[in-house]
C-alpha cells in the first residue's frame, strides 16, 4: 500500500507536462468562445451600463492580457487557488468540492453496477455461446452500447418513475423531509437507483461484450484442459481459472473507459438533476464561469490520471506476469 | 511378470468431428504398470484417442462409438461426476505444451494442491507438505520457494516437471503422455523421459506415452502401437518391432528414422510417398496409395489386425507376402 501511494506521487508528476497542456488548450478555447461571464450578467440583468460592465471586468481580470490572465491562473494553481467563481461568489475549489462527493457516488456505484453486471452478463453470454440466450443478451447489450445515455435516462424515468412509480424521477434526495440514520441512507439509495442504471448501461454492454469475448478465448486454453483432468468440479474451473484469467482484459478496458465514464455522468446528471460536477459543468458554462470550467476540467485529468494508476495496480495483482 | 490385467481398456473405440471421423475403430489394453506407445504421423488421431479417455475432447469433437473400459466402468458413457472422481485420480494427463498447460495467474503449488485436494481429504497443511514433496519427486530444487512462484518463473523443461508432479499426485494407476517432450530442448528431453522412466517404476504405474521420438521408444516402452489414419497399422512389442515390423507404413517410419537417434519427423516421412491425407476417401486399406507393396487385394475394405505372433498384431494383407519378398531379398546371394 506505501508502494501505490509512492506510484501515484510519482505518476502525478510525471503528468505535470501533459495537464499543463490541458489547461493551456483549454484556457485559449474557453477565451476564443465569444462572450465571457460579464456578457452573462448583463443579459441576465436585462441593463448594464457600459461603465459598470468595464468595472466588473477589471474587478475580475477580464480585461488583462490573455498571456497575464494565464500566468496568473498557472501560478494560482500551484498554490492550490483555482480562482473565483463569478457565478457563485466564491472560491472554484469550494465550489467543486461541494458537489463532488454526488459525482464521486454516481461514478462509483454506476461503475461497480456496471463491473459487476457486465461480467456476470457476459460470463453467462460465453457459458451459453450461440445458444438462444447468448443471442437474447448479445441484442440486449447491442441495444444499451448503441443508445445515447441521455435516450437510455429519459425511457427509465418514464417507465420506472412515470409510470411505475418505483422511484424518483431526479434529484440526489427527497427535499425538506430532514431524515436522519437508516431513513436517510435508504432515501439517499433510492435516489441513486435510476442514474446510476442510466449511466452504468453503456459500460455494462461493453463489459458484457469482453467479458464473454475473454472468457469464450480463455476456456480454449491449454490449462483449462489441465485443470479439467486434475477432476475439480467445472465450477471451480469456471471461475478459478476461467474467469480469473477473463478479468485481466476485462479490467484493463474498464480502467480505460473511467475517463468516459466521467464524461457520461455530465448527460446523465442533467437528465436526473443530480446536484453533482456535471450540472455545475452545465450552469458554469452558460454563466461562462470560465474558472469553475477550468477547475473542473483539471480536476477532472487527475482523477483520471489516478484512476489509471489504481486500475494498473489492479492488473499487478490480477496478472502475476507483469509484476516480475 | 504380472502384466494380465488391464488397467485401461479401448473397445473400437470411434471420435471424430460432425462430418469427419478421425479415430475410427481403435482397440487397444493397456496392463498394469506396463508402458505403451503410441506412435504416427501428425493428424493421425493421436492426441484425439488421448483426450477421448478422459474425455477431455476439444469443442465439436465427441466419442462416436465403442468403450473406455477403467475398473470395471465405460468412462465413455458414465456420468460426469462419477468420470471426475477418476480424472487425476485413476488416470492422469500431461500435455504437449508446458508453456500453455499450466494456469499463468496461480501458483504452481497452488496448481498441484488442487489435485490433491480434488481427491483426497487432507489438512491444508498436509496438502502443502505433499505438494512440496512431489516437487523434491520430480527434481526441482528449493521446492519450498518454488511451489509459490508462477508458472512464467520456470524454464519449459522445469514446467514440465511441474506437470508431472501435479499428474502424479494421487499416485494414479494409468498415466497419458501426449508427446510430453516435443516442446523441449534435446537435452531436456533425454531428462524429462528419464524421469518418467523413474516415476513410472516407483510408482508401479502404466503408461501411455503419445511421441514422434522412436529413440525413446525403443529404449523405454514394452510394447508401440502404430496408428495410422485413426486405425493402429501394427501393435508389437518392442523387440520385434524394432527388428523386423510387418507393416510396411512400420517399416517406412523405421527406415526413415534410422539415420540418426531414431527421431522421425513428418517431413522425413516423405521417404513413404504422400501424405495422409492422400487416404482420404479410401474404402480399402488406408496407406494403400502411399504403399510400395500394394495391389488389388488392398482395395476392397480395410484390412484387419491379424495376429502375428502372440501379442503382435498387424494390419495388412500382404504381410506375408512382403515378408518373402523381403527375406528372399536377404538371401540373395551378393
Ligand atoms: N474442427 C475440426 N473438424 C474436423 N477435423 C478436425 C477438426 N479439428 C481437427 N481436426 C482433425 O483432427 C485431427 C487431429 O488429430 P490429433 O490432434 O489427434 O492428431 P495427432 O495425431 O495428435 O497429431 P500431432 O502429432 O500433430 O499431435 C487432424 O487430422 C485434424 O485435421
Ligand atoms: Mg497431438
Amino acid at each position: 500500500m506505501r508502494a501505490i501511494g509512492k506510484v501515484i506521487l510519482r505518476t502525478l508528476l510525471q503528468a505535470i507536462p501533459t495537464m499543463l497542456g490541458i489547461v493551456l488548450i483549454s484556457f485559449i478555447l474557453l477565451h476564443l468562445m465569444p462572450g465571457d461571464a460579464v456578457d452573462a450578467i448583463a443579459g441576465m440583468s436585462g441593463s448594464a451600463s457600459q461603465e459598470t460592465m468595464h468595472a466588473m471586468r477589471e474587478a475580475y481580470g477580464l480585461n488583462d492580457n490573455i498571456v497575464v490572465q494565464f500566468w496568473n491562473y498557472i501560478t494560482g494553481v500551484f498554490s492550490l487557488n483555482f480562482g473565483q467563481s463569478i457565478n457563485y461568489s466564491a472560491p472554484v475549489l469550494d465550489v467543486i468540492m461541494e458537489r463532488l462527493p454526488a459525482t464521486l457516488i454516481l461514478m462509483l456505484s454506476a461503475f461497480v453496477l456496471a463491473l459487476m453486471t457486465g461480467i456476470l452478463v457476459g460470463w453467462g453470454m460465453a457459458v451459453f455461446a450461440g445458444k438462444w440466450p447468448d443471442r437474447l443478451l448479445t441484442s440486449g447489450s447491442l441495444l444499451f452500447y448503441s443508445a445515447p445515455n441521455f435516450w437510455v435516462g429519459l425511457m427509465i424515468i418514464v417507465v420506472f418513475s412515470a409510470k411505475l412509480r418505483w422511484f424518483p424521477s431526479g434529484g440526489a434526495e427527497s427535499i425538506g423531509a430532514s431524515l436522519e440514520g437508516w431513513a436517510w441512507f435508504l432515501d439517499r439509495l433510492h435516489h441513486l437507483v435510476l442514474p446510476s442504471v442510466a449511466l452504468a448501461a453503456f459500460f455494462m454492454a461493453i463489459y458484457a461484450r469482453l467479458t464473454r469475448a475473454a472468457m469464450l478465448e480463455v476456456l480454449r486454453q491449454d490449462y483449462i484442459r489441465t485443470a479439467a483432468a486434475k477432476g475439480i468440479h467445472p465450477v471451480v474451473i469456471q471461475f478459478r481459472h476461467g474467469l480469473r484469467n477473463a478479468l485481466i482484459p476485462v479490467t484493463t478496458v474498464a480502467g480505460l473507459h473511467l475517463g468516459n465514464l466521467l464524461g457520461g455522468a455530465v448527460v446523465v446528471e442533467t437528465v436526473f438533476n443530480w446536484p453533482g460536477l456535471g450540472r455545475l459543468t452545465m450552469s458554469a458554462l452558460a454563466a461562462r464561469d470560465n474558472q469553475v470550467l477550468l477547475g473542473i476540467l483539471l480536476l477532472s485529468s487527475v482523477a483520471v490520471i489516478v484512476t489509471n494508476v489504481v486500475i494498473d495496480w489492479l492488473i499487478t495483482l490480477l496478472d502475476p506476469r507483469i509484476r516480475a | 511378470m504380472a502384466k494380465k490385467v488391464p488397467v485401461l481398456e479401448l473397445l473400437n473405440l470411434r471420435v471424430g468431428f460432425p462430418g469427419a471421423e478421425i479415430v475410427k475403430g481403435i482397440n487397444l489394453e493397456i496392463h498394469e504398470g506396463e508402458k505403451v506407445a503410441l506412435v504416427g504421423e501428425s493428424g493421425c488421431g493421436k492426441s484425439l484417442t488421448a483426450f477421448s479417455i478422459l474425455r477431455l475432447l476439444p469443442n465439436g469433437a465427441a466419442i462416436n462409438g465403442g468403450q473406455v473400459i477403467y475398473d470395471g466402468l465405460d468412462l465413455a458413457t458414465l456420468p460426469a461426476w462419477q468420470l471426475r472422481r477418476i480424472r487425476g485420480k485413476g488416470i492422469a494427463l500431461i500435455l504437449q505444451e508446458p508453456m500453455t498447460s499450466l494456469n499463468p495467474v496461480l501458483p504452481i503449488g497452488l496448481q498441484i494442491a488442487e489435485n490433491i485436494r480434488a481427491h483426497e481429504t487432507m489438512s491444508r497443511k498436509a496438502v502443502n507438505e505433499r505438494v512440496i514433496e512431489l516437487l523434491d519427486l520430480v527434481g526441482i530444487a528449493n521446492p519450498r520457494e518454488r511451489a509459490r512462484m508462477y508458472p512464467h518463473n520456470f524454464s519449459g523443461g522445469m514446467r514440465q516437471r511441474v506437470m508431472i508432479a501435479m499428474a502424479i499426485a494421487c499416485n494414479p494407476r494409468l498415466l497419458i503422455a501426449d508427446e510430453p517432450t516435443t516442446a523441449l530442448d534435446v537435452t531436456i528431453q533425454a531428462q524429462v523421459m528419464d524421469l518418467l522412466e523413474d516415476l513410472c517404476s516407483k510408482l508401479n504405474m502404466a503408461m501411455l506415452l503419445i511421441t514422434h521420438d522412436l529413440g525413446a521408444v525403443a529404449q523405454w516402452a514394452d510394447r508401440v502401437a502404430v496408428m495410422y489414419a485413426g486405425r493402429i497399422a501394427e501393435m508389437a512389442p518392442i523387440r520385434p518391432f524394432f527388428t523386423g515390423p510387418r507393416h510396411p507404413y512400420s517399416q517406412g517410419l523405421l527406415n526413415s528414422s534410422v539415420e540418426d537417434d531414431w527421431h522421425y519427423t513428418d517431413t522425413r516421412l516423405t521417404e513413404i510417398k504422400g501424405t495422409v491425407a492422400s487416404s482420404a476417401g479410401e474404402k480399402g486399406c488406408a496407406f494403400a496409395p502411399r504403399c510400395p507393396f500394394a495391389a488389388a487385394e488392398c482395395r476392397g475394405a480395410p484390412p484387419p489386425l491379424e495376429e502375428v505372433r502372440k501379442g503382435w498384431l498387424a494390419a495388412c494383407y500382404r504381410r506375408e507376402a512382403i515378408q518373402a519378398l523381403q527375406e528372399g531379398a536377404a538371401h540373395v546371394p551378393a
